[in-house]
């Protein structure tokens, strides 16, 4: 065992002179403490152990893989198709946008192109994602910091999303709506118009938000200046999305490397200055306000057409010539039985998912099973610079900086 | 041959094996013990320019002769170019060099690498399991002769049903 040194000193008074009147030599000792697994400010089950001195962390080592399920040996062991369920799983407050990188990493793999319309709805759909991730965020991290109302705030309005999702593929977070090739079913008319209600209704609940919390000292003070990373380490720890945008660095896959509907969308990247609390949560905010605006300019743009590439080796028939085609059925069977075969070599391909890059490295060797599927997590990566911007800084901060990576265990511990 | 692998086949001609650009990937393999200084050469030659670790990843091969492989994927930020570095590592001496000190990051991710496939890595601050726990004594699960299902450690646990 690592750790088996783990304990908690307790100052006692000096045994040389217990019975001294005047005080006994101050004596100063390092102070190990467990935080976590089950702190409600880690967003999961992570154990954090801690040096302090007094309030002060000297130094801290994350203690991970409370949930690790071997997803990665998991897919191993199925075809391409059904590990797309297992991607709802990693980050289980996300679900779609893991879906989408999946599947984007699968289509590289097959080299395979998906139609127009089917790009535009991942995009919204992803966007969509993207404003209840921040949502989610937001509530989480104002609670962990101590600002209760916008809690419930937002979660008011991420209910709305949350049956939009429901209504759209009949869950609410374990959504598995993108497939390889294109997505599950087209937005029906009805969930148009909803979504179109809540673009419309949405960016002043935005103000709102931010005047809960910027004009609160508390939560100014908890945040300006705290968990600094510089624009250098913050690149150099591999940090990325709203963690890497707040120290200065504006890179977004989205427009690095523009993928899916992206590129015909005219929005911008916001960048923070500091590398602070702050920052971050500046970025976020001016990121929803970007997200409805790649909504907006999707459904506008978006033309009629397929929202399935018709790839028989690959892709599913339509449901409804499943039941009329002999030969639907049998690609049907035959897709769901064996899967597809897909060509031997190996690729990388990162999203911008809501936290950061989302990554998927496969080998393929020929086979219908990934030879080797390697998830690169953003909440794993980040928790790696956790010990670098927690030192020096006090015990309640750290909260903060769990809440600061948008931290999902589940991705995290994989 | 893609233009940053001619790059490092200039620069280290002993170390370079080969080179594949696939789906506009680019893939170079090169020699266990150029790693590190090919790494080095990846970050602070201004033609690279690699600063940004994306992961530190390894795939089994069970029939080669050097059994393991460990992959790192490099991007530059400044310059928008991607790279994967790859290099072969037999069972008998599993063991490559770190980059934790050229990539702070590759600290966490080449733990998880020896965690799951159980390559060591040379100079490591603090190479230690990170997902499994501590005392996991069944070996390393993503190797391939490693059952989906373990190893039967699970099957020892107590639960409540079983004991009423």
């Amino acid at each position: 065992m690592a750790f088996e040194d783990q304990r908690t000193t307790i100052y006692k008074v000096d045994p040389e002179h217990p019975e001294s009147e005047t005080l006994p030599a101050l004596r100063t000792e390092e102070l190990l403490l467990n935080m976590g697994p089950q702190h409600p400010s880690t967003h999961g089950v992570l154990k954090v152990i801690m040096e302090l001195e007094g309030e002060r962390v000297v130094k801290s080592t994350p203690v991970m893989g409370y949930l690790h399920r071997g997803v990665e040996k998991l897919a191993e062991d199925g075809t391409y198709h059904q590990f797309i369920p297992h991607t709802d799983r990693l980050d289980y407050v996300c679900a779609m946008y893991n879906n989408f990188a999946y599947c984007r990493a699968v289509e590289k793999l097959l080299d395979l192109k998906v139609p127009d319309r089917a790009e535009y709805l991942r995009t919204i759909v992803a966007e969509v994602q993207r404003i209840i991730g921040h949502l989610f965020w937001l509530s989480a991290q104002a609670l962990d910091i101590g600002a209760m109302t916008v809690f419930f705030y937002c979660f008011r309005d991420r209910e709305i999303l949350l049956d939009w999702f429901d209504e759209l593929c009949g869950a609410r977070l374990t959504t598995s709506w993108y497939r390889i090739g294109g997505v599950e079913r087209d937005l029906t008319p009805s969930l148009i118009s909803k979504l179109k209600a809540f673009l419309d209704y949405f960016p002043p609940k935005i103000d709102e938000y931010q005047v809960f919390l910027e004009k609160n000292r508390i939560w100014l003070a908890r945040t300006k200046g705290i968990a600094v990373i510089s624009a250098e380490d913050a690149v150099n720890f591999g940090l990325s999305g709203p963690t890497l945008r707040g120290s200065g660095v504006d890179y977004d896959l989205r427009k690095y490397e523009p993928y899916s509907a992206y590129p015909k969308c005219e929005f911008s990247v916001p960048v923070g200055k500091n590398g602070d609390t702050y920052d971050r949560y500046w970025i976020r905010m001016m990121e929803l306000y970007e997200s409805v605006k790649i909504i907006k300019q999707c459904l506008e743009q978006m033309q009629e057409g397929p929202v399935m590439a018709e790839v028989p080796s690959v892709t599913f028939p339509p449901k409804q010539r499943v039941f009329t085609n002999l030969e639907s059925m049998i690609q049907q069977f035959k897709l769901f039985s064996q899967g597809f075969k897909a060509p031997p070599g190996e690729i990388y391909c990162g999203t911008e998912a809501h936290k950061g890059e989302l990554g998927f490295y496969i080998v393929s060797t020929g086979g219908g099973k990934p030879y080797r599927l390697k998830i690169r997590a953003p909440s794993f990566i980040h928790m790696g610079a956790f010990d670098h911007m927690a030192r020096g800084y006090m015990i309640s901060d750290a909260c903060t900086i769990f809440g600061t990576y948008d931290i999902v265990m589940g991705e995290c511990d994989r | 041959m893609h233009q940053l692998a001619k790059r490092i086949q200039e620069s280290f001609t002993s170390g370079f094996v080969s080179a594949s650009e696939w789906r506009g990937d680019v893939a170079v393999t090169v020699t266990r013990d150029k790693v590190h200084d090919i790494a080095e050469f990846l970050r602070d030659d201004p033609g690279m320019d690699f600063d940004y670790i994306v992961h530190v990843s390894s795939v089994d091969w069970p029939d080669d002769e050097e059994r393991f492989e460990v992959v790192w994927e490099f991007y530059s930020i400044r310059k928008r170019h991607r790279l994967r570095l790859k290099t072969r590592v037999p069972e008998s001496d599993c063991v490559v060099d770190s980059l934790t000190d050229l990539w702070k990051g590759a600290d966490f991710m080449e733990r998880e690498v020896y965690d799951m496939m159980g390559i060591r890595f040379r100079n490591h601050p603090d190479l230690r399991r990170i997902l499994l726990p501590d005392d996991f004594a069944e070996g390393y699960p993503l190797r391939k002769d490693f059952p989906l299902r373990g190893k039967g450690w699970r099957d020892t646990f107590e639960f409540l049903d079983e004991r009423s």
